[in-house]
């Protein structure tokens, strides 16, 4: 196998890239949870 | 190109070789980028109403498309979703996750770009061209892609680590229904609905994100384990050491045991699915809403996206054939319940009821991969999920045909629309009790399928090559 070129990343650069997916992900969870709580209503 | 040339490509698997000390935790957010995206899929129909008034728009023209054509684009994506994973999976482990998620990316989003083209020139056919077979394919492929590769990080925790990429899958409508919704918005005019642009706003924004998803992804050497962890001295009898090819797989009593119990957990997951906000209205005839049974049904999306985080988990600490035992054993308890939630008027029980029973619709699709890792190793695993996934398409027929004709006989012989969907959740039950059969006859492969070490395809008599 040849020398691996990638190089190890920065905690930040993983904190950013959880966010990246984290984020629109919990804004759509908080927006469907709006809806349902009209089921209990 | 020359073999160099492929060695060390911006695809290939030496290029994204992992080196010592990487970080582990940057392979699921990676994960999770493409899945976000292909997760799309299940908000798919918020464009059906639209694209039937493209030409008349405020009301469907007679040259309009009529929604029983349109539902053909998704029935043929969710077709090519399992034909692409089936017959891809081999293809992924020879190239990478990288390679394949590019692939995914280009097909997915060209496949929005196509539609959006379709949607344009008033073309049926390139919708179904685009977002059904081309799109069908970036799905398939996309599904599968990182799965392999996450196992691989996470030996310790198989499946916590799919459940997390899995998950993104079944939250990707969470994103893109209020996304869609909002740019169809922004891009209506008195002339035009907006579908067009949107597409082609979609195509170009999934494709960006699920090409940072590719270009994050590394796999670990081949020596690699985590820091501080040793594989366990003595081997649980479900969690094999050795390695099953991808074909030889197929010949195994596991595999198609396997398939049976994927099967009837999705198909009676997605049938309830389908139905659930109708099935909510009728069941509590009057005291429930159309808003508040699209509550309902968002719910049990919710409830869809977090069992598959869950229930994998959950998975790495109870075994996967238990959970898989959990699965078909609470579920036909609830099944069998549910009815009578319905009866007695009581929404909040009904609720929680269904919402466990999708919870463990989707842990189903989260554990199976590990479950297959364990039994046929982790060599050819994405792409024997790949295979397995063919189950997702005959329950996707089988779960709506039956809660739906079932309940159209009940309702053709008198029964009130509130009741008419008991012996369907009886008939759920019932398969449930046939899956937990299939789960429990599940051993141990045999060791004549295992491959010998350092071979990629002959299967060997003795069973006792150590993993690689």
């Amino acid at each position: 196998m040849t020398a691996t070129t990638t190089r190890t990343p920065s905690p930040a650069l993983i904190v950013l890239f959880w966010l990246y997916v984290g984020i629109p992900l919990a804004v759509g969870i908080w927006e469907t949870l709006l809806k349902a709580s009209a089921l209990f209503h | 190109m020359s073999t160099e040339a492929n060695q060390n490509g911006f695809f290939s698997k030496e290029r994204i070789t992992a080196p010592p000390g990487f970080n582990r935790w940057m392979i699921p957010p990676a994960a999770l980028a493409v899945h976000l995206c292909i997760g799309q899929a299940y908000a798919f129909s918020v464009f059906n109403g639209p694209m039937t008034k493209l030409i008349g728009i405020q009301q469907p023209a007679p040259d309009d498309w009529g929604l029983p054509a349109l539902g053909w684009i998704f029935s043929l994506a969710i077709l090519f979703l399992g034909l692409s994973a089936a017959f891809a999976g081999k293809w992924l482990e020879e190239v990478g996750p990288r390679k394949a998620m590019f692939v995914a990316a280009c097909c997915f989003g060209g496949g929005f770009i196509v539609s959006s083209i379709g949607v344009s020139t008033h073309q049926l056919w390139l919708l179904y061209l685009g977002y059904g077979v081309l799109g069908g394919i970036g799905l398939g492929i996309g599904y599968v892609s990182p799965v392999s590769t996450l196992i691989k990080w996470f030996p310790d925790k198989r499946g916590m680590a799919t459940g997390m990429a899995i998950m993104g899958f079944g939250g990707g409508a969470f994103i893109a229904s209020p996304m869609s919704v909002a740019l169809m918005e922004h891009f209506r005019t008195p002339e035009s609905m907006g579908v067009a642009p949107t597409f082609l706003v979609m195509g170009v924004l999934y494709f960006i994100s699920m090409m940072i998803g590719a270009c994050a992804i590394r796999i670990p050497a081949p020596d690699w384990k985590p820091e501080g962890w040793t594989p366990p001295v003595t081997q649980k009898a479900m969690i094999s050491r050795n390695h099953v090819h991808i074909d030889q797989a197929l010949k195994t009593p596991q595999f198609w045991l396997l398939w049976w119990a994927l099967t009837l957990n999705v198909t009676a997951g997605i049938g309830v699915l389908g139905q659930a906000s109708v099935m909510i209205q009728e069941s509590f005839r009057g005291a429930i809403t159309p808003a508040a049974a699209a509550g309902f049904v968002g719910l049990l999306s919710l409830a869809n996206m977090l069992g598959r985080f869950f229930w994998s988990s959950t998975s790495d600490y109870l075994g996967r054939k238990t959970t898989y035992g959990i699965f078909f054993v609470l579920g036909a308890v609830l099944y069998f319940l549910v009815p009578g939630m319905g009866a007695s008027g009581n929404v909040a029980l009904f609720v929680l009821f269904y919402a466990i029973i999708i919870s463990m619709y989707g842990g189903g699709f989260s554990t199976i991969p590990a479950y297959l890792a364990d039994l046929f190793g982790t060599r050819y695993v994405g792409g024997i999920h790949g295979r397995i996934l063919t189950a997702w398409a005959a329950a996707g027929v089988l779960g709506p045909v039956l809660v739906n004709y079932i309940r159209q006989y009940q309702v053709d012989h008198g029964v009130p629309p509130g009741q008419s969907y008991t012996v369907t959740m009886y008939l759920m039950a019932g398969l449930l009790v046939v899956g937990f059969i299939c789960n429990l006859l599940v051993r141990p492969v045999a060791s004549h399928h295992h491959m010998a070490a350092d071979t990629d395809t002959a299967p060997m008599a003795a069973s006792l090559a150590p993993q690689k």
